[in-house]
């Protein structure tokens, strides 16, 4: 982040006019992405939230190098700290089992990148595969996956993980993520149908198919570029979504189990002594807050710079 | 318009059905079996014999189920294990749980539209910058998080709301849950109306008020606001059925006896038609929400007709 990132004064918030002019040729197409990234680093808060964000992947790969301790070693937990506040040396204090919450909060840092990335990797490849084979098929195929996908709009996102957790039995961050992306795939699949639908009467594409380029082509080549910039959005979007989903399921006990760390479930553990003694609940809150925080700032600046028609 | 509806009515009944199925079979699938659960210490072969073929419990799935729905479209949401009427539970619990997010729902209906004109008509000054960090900050703060802080805050602390329970009735004890429950869609639809409020202060036609001479109070009111409330409302009807499902958390904060709770433990009873039942009618809401949404365009934009 050393080079010069301010080259010329930027009007304040102002509307950043620019037309996608979706037209094929690959030369626009990278110019909309060059376009993107420029106005990007241009924004405080897209720095904000990625300086943020590099700072919790670092927690995330490598907690070691921010705590001596590992929580999974033995004689970690002390009881007879249980619920002490904060002192030097353990600047969170302990939780109810007398173990360190600043190592415990570190270690979950992991837990909930891993549920983040996952799961928005997984919608988004599913929700944009099966939107883009049912905007391009049309018909009554487009009819059922459509209905298909209401089903699973319909079913609220906690009262869904509620049952398939409790049916798949095991609960760690893989199962999670999996049930977060069976959950969430329909509003990608959603957005990437109505832009296949939108742009696949273009005059291009019908250029395209005179020409005599290949479904697979026209598909991959001509569409799908133009597809891409509000998948993009809404998956950056999604990120933070599902960090707060996670911790959601582990609160209500059907997300992570312990002794894997999570935020939520740390959350869930300090809630019954928060009256009495709120650091326990306060630093994994503030934890996962931020982490939320940053993902949807990075959401935000993210969809101001890449998609002017949502703003 | 008749046609629309009833077209809108008959497309949700397959997603209605769709969706119990799914529950249905994700109940099924649930390992474990309800009647040894239910029996506990003292195993009765025979009674239990009894039992399963009373709840048809060893039918193939797709028989129960149709058991099940066929009671359902008379009316019948069937019994637990235990004997009780199901319909009895959805009467105890579901009035808690829908009265929690119509308070959410006005909370947010109102707060946000305010915050999101005031934000749009202040654009870049001060309290467009107090709404938007607002806004930042409800998004981001997870409601159990926010719940807890507040509950402890004005609940132990300022004894300004009831800790929890709902002795106090409505609208005393649901304001706080409702307000918590609300808090992340507020932030949404704040940003929604702003942003469709700033567009359609630019329009063409809002110039045109302006030019002929109408109060702007007027102007902002009628011509600018309605216009820009299509968005918002979409979203206000499908966030029904987010509130209703996302109150099994504020329902556990503030330990209020509706259907979350229930619904986390017929889950780990097994008791398959009680979770159908209350997720089917959780479903009935959104889907006939969304519904109303479709036709209150019409009210709000003359220009769509429906045919």
């Amino acid at each position: 982040m050393s080079e010069q990132i301010i080259e010329r004064p930027v009007p304040a918030d102002g509307p950043t006019a620019k037309a996608p002019e979706p037209d094929g040729k690959p030369e626009r197409v990278a110019s909309l992405w060059r376009d993107g990234w420029r106005d990007l680093r241009k924004r405080p808060m897209f720095l904000i939230s990625g300086f943020v964000i590099l700072c919790l992947l670092v927690l995330a790969i490598a907690p070691g190098l921010f705590t001596a301790r590992s929580p999974f070693s033995d004689g970690f937990c002390d009881l007879q700290h249980s619920m002490d506040g904060p002192t030097s040396g353990h600047l969170f204090g302990y939780d109810v089992q007398g173990c360190d919450i600043y190592t415990r909060t570190v270690w979950g840092t992991r837990n909930s990148i891993i549920v983040g990335v996952v799961s928005t990797i997984l919608t988004t490849a599913l929700g944009g595969v099966i939107g883009m084979l049912a905007g391009l098929w049309g018909g009554w195929a487009d009819s059922v996956i459509s209905r298909v996908s209401e089903i699973f709009y319909a079913l609220p996102i906690l009262i869904g993980g509620l049952l398939i957790m409790s049916m798949v039995g095991s609960s760690n961050v893989w199962t999670v993520s999996f049930v977060l992306s069976i959950l969430g795939w329909p509003q990608v699949y959603r957005i990437m149908r109505g832009e296949v639908i939108g742009n696949k009467y273009n005059d291009y594409v019908a250029a395209a198919r005179a020409l005599g380029a290949s479904p697979m082509r026209i598909a991959f080549r001509h569409i799908l570029p133009n597809t891409l910039a509000p998948i993009v959005v809404v998956s950056t979007m999604n990120l933070g979504v599902y960090i707060a989903a996670e911790a959601s399921l582990s609160y209500l006990g059907i997300g992570v189990q312990s002794p894997a760390i999570s935020w939520g479930l740390m959350i869930s553990d300090a809630q019954d002594r928060w009256l009495t003694s709120p650091h326990a609940l306060l630093f994994p809150a503030g934890a996962l807050s931020l982490t939320v925080l940053a993902f949807i700032m990075l959401g935000d600046v993210v969809r101001d710079a890449f998609d002017p028609k949502l703003r | 318009m008749g046609r629309f509806v009833v077209r809108r009515v008959l497309q949700a009944i397959p997603v209605l059905i769709g969706v119990t199925f799914l529950i249905y079979c994700l109940v099924f699938l649930l390992p474990g079996d309800p009647i040894r659960a239910l029996m506990g210490e003292k195993q009765d072969p025979h009674l239990a014999l009894v039992l399963r073929a009373r709840y048809h419990l060893d039918d193939p799935l797709v028989v129960q189920y149709w058991h099940y729905i066929s009671g359902v479209f008379q009316g019948d949401l069937g019994t637990t294990y235990t004997g009780r009427s199901i319909s009895d539970i959805v009467a105890q619990r579901f009035p808690v749980t829908l009265k929690l997010a119509l308070t959410a729902f006005a909370f947010e209906a109102v707060i946000g539209i305010l915050a999101g004109i005031l934000s749009a008509l202040k654009r870049g000054k001060f309290a467009d910058n107090v709404v938007f960090v607002a806004t930042l900050f409800l998004i981001s703060i997870p409601v159990f998080v926010l719940g807890n802080v507040l509950q402890l805050e004005l609940g132990v602390k300022w004894k300004l709301t009831p800790v929890a329970g709902i002795e106090d009735g409505w609208p005393t004890s649901y304001v706080l849950p409702g307000l918590v429950l609300a808090a992340m869609s507020m932030a949404y639809i704040a940003r929604l109306t702003r942003t469709s409020m700033i567009e359609s202060v630019r329009s063409d036609y809002v110039r045109t008020a302006i030019a002929k001479g109408l109060p702007r109070r007027r102007v902002i009111g009628i011509h600018a606001l309605r216009n820009s409330l299509i968005p918002v409302v979409t979203f206000l009807g499908m966030d029904l059925g987010s509130l209703m499902g996302g109150a099994i958390i504020t329902e556990r904060v503030f330990n209020l006896p509706g259907i979350g709770g229930q619904l986390a433990q017929s889950v780990s009873l097994r008791e398959g038609p009680v979770v159908v039942g209350l997720v089917t009618l959780l479903i009935l809401i959104y889907l006939v929400a969304n519904l109303v949404v479709d036709v209150l365009y019409a009210v709000l934009d003359p220009r769509i007709r429906y045919e």
